[in-house]
């Protein structure tokens, strides 16, 4: 394992160290409608690891997550946060989960400084003024402190995400779980992301999962990278061990070609308008 | 069989969401704005369109009444014909068809659309209860206000009544007689059974549509299926709860 993985975080508003949380997933399988999306995944992540999963779209990488989340039970097999089950009230009670959804999924009746308020006052985790106080550093990290008294209707795809970011900083997450945090970001704002995840895991040892395309985010930041394809986790090693892969499916997927002899656009090339 | 099941499955949900959110209702003081909110959405906006529909109540149970009791001599229970249906029976009834059309959609609509773009999600996972936050406010503004609607509902249906009974020919009967006989005759017990009646009916609407807003599951379409079904059934339950709170109330 990683050497800068510890076991304790600490809380990046008021340095306050809790314990860093692993995540055991063990034979899990998840079906819809008969239809199996995972099939008998196994794998640990460990504290204040930066464990990062990719794979092409319709992989079950999000559902996945949904179900490291709690948000939803697996057909089979068994995921444990901090070695007990993230559906029930009571692992969230002890255990600080926070999860970057990849529309945002913001509080739409809230302006954004009541987005990232809701947590710290629901939980009681301080006065109006300390809130206050997070909640705009929050903001300052991601750059959105302009848009505090917006909707989220007034906000673009890109400020949306930040937004959902920084909510989930103000929980001050012991586990956090992003779904494509750099969609829709430029690549300056995707480098800052880049960044935070990386922050988060070397400064306060904060576990993070991230799914996500984004093959250069994936191999910066990570301590280890799992690659799902068809449900299945068909490797799982370190960015360099992935680098060196020879494995041709591997290679493709890791380093895709677009073929200009390719029939297809020949095809399109002489396509004539109608 | 499927249907049975279904029904079955709702009937579960509604009851644990009443269950969990009622665990709760320690948390009340402290959502204050957000009780305060739902007061005026389910009380002050539907305010004028009750006003408005139980006048015209009150008009039509006069009209009628003095056409039917021409024939008997017997005018002057017109007041108690219009005092004892809009209290026991109109008043709340109607106010619950309001309810369920204009709140009732609203709550359905909202919930699900904050289901089908993750905003339940994300508050499971900061660990904020839906049942607290977004239930329990509503049905305690509904136990709050459908009295006070009720009662604005039923004062302005006798007043409709007492404006026919004054200015349409055939009924001709005195403001004073109309309001004589409605006194004399609509007791507080029947006011109180009314609101007693009221008071399920909300209760039960709100719940029931909180439930299928927060249980919808899809995209976009899904939302308008869910308000569909909401508000159908809402109807049905208040059509149902009436005849067996009636039975118990009598």
């Amino acid at each position: 394992m990683d050497s800068t993985c510890c076991s304790k975080t600490r809380n990046p508003f008021t340095g306050v160290e809790a314990n860093a949380v692993g995540v055991q997933v063990a034979g899990i399988s998840k079906s819809y409608s008969g239809v199996e999306v995972l099939t008998n995944l196994n794998f640990e992540v460990q504290p204040g690891e930066i464990f990062v999963l990719m794979g092409p779209s319709g992989s079950g990488k999000s559902v996945l997550l949904r179900l490291i989340a709690g948000l939803e039970s697996p057909t089979s097999g068994t995921v444990t946060v901090d070695g007990q089950d993230p559906c029930l009230e009571e692992t969230r009670d002890r255990v600080r989960l926070a999860l970057v959804f990849q529309a945002g999924a913001l509080f739409n009746s809230l302006n954004v400084y009541d987005n990232l308020a809701l947590y710290p006052r629901e939980h009681r985790s301080g006065d109006e003024k300390s809130i206050r106080e997070k909640v705009m550093h929050a903001l300052k990290i991601l750059s959105v402190e302009d848009a505090v008294n917006k909707f989220p209707s007034e906000l673009s795809g890109g400020m949306k995400k930040r937004v959902s970011i920084a909510r989930a900083l103000v929980m001050e997450p012991q586990l956090l779980l992003y779904d494509e945090p750099t969609s829709e970001l430029d690549p300056v704002m995707s480098a800052t992301i880049s960044e935070i995840i990386a922050t988060l895991k070397n400064e306060y040892s904060v576990t993070s999962i991230v799914v996500t395309h984004d093959r250069s985010l994936a191999l910066t930041i990570a301590n280890r990278v799992g690659i799902l394809m068809d449900g299945k986790l068909i490797t799982l090693g370190t960015p360099e061990e992935l680098k060196a892969t020879k494995d041709p499916k591997l290679i493709d997927f890791l380093h895709p070609k677009i073929d200009l002899q390719n029939p297809r656009f020949k095809k399109l090339e002489t396509q004539e308008p109608k | 069989m499927k249907q049975i099941n279904a029904i079955l499955e709702g009937v579960g949900s509604v009851v644990q969401l009443l269950i969990k959110s009622l665990s709760y209702t320690g948390s009340l003081p402290r959502q204050w704005g957000r009780f305060i909110e739902q007061c005026y959405l389910i009380g002050y906006t539907t305010l004028p369109i009750v006003a408005i529909l139980s006048f015209f109540i009150g008009t039509v149970l006069a009209l009628e009444a003095g056409y039917a009791m021409e024939d008997f001599g017997a005018k002057e229970f017109i007041g108690s014909l219009v005092g004892l249906s809009m209290a026991r029976e109109l008043g709340p009834m109607m106010t619950a068809v309001l309810l369920a059309g204009r709140v009732g959609s609203a709550i359905a609509a909202e919930l699900a659309s904050m289901k089908v773009y993750q905003e339940i999600d994300a508050l499971t996972t900061m660990n904020i209860p839906a049942a607290k936050i977004l239930v329990l406010p509503r049905l305690a503004a509904v136990l709050v206000m459908m009295p006070v609607l009720i009662m604005i509902a039923n004062i302005v249906g006798w007043f409709g009544g007492s404006v026919v009974a004054r200015y349409v020919s055939y009924v001709g009967i005195s403001p004073e007689a109309y309001f004589v006989a409605l006194r004399h005759y609509t007791k507080f017990k029947d006011v109180i059974n009314g609101v007693e009646k009221a008071e399920v009916f909300g209760f039960v609407v709100v719940l029931v549509c909180c439930d299928i807003g927060l249980n919808t599951r899809g995209g976009p379409r899904e939302i308008g299926a869910a308000v569909t079904r909401a508000v159908v059934v809402s109807l049905i339950l208040i059509l149902v709860l009436d005849y067996f709170v009636t039975k118990i109330l009598l």
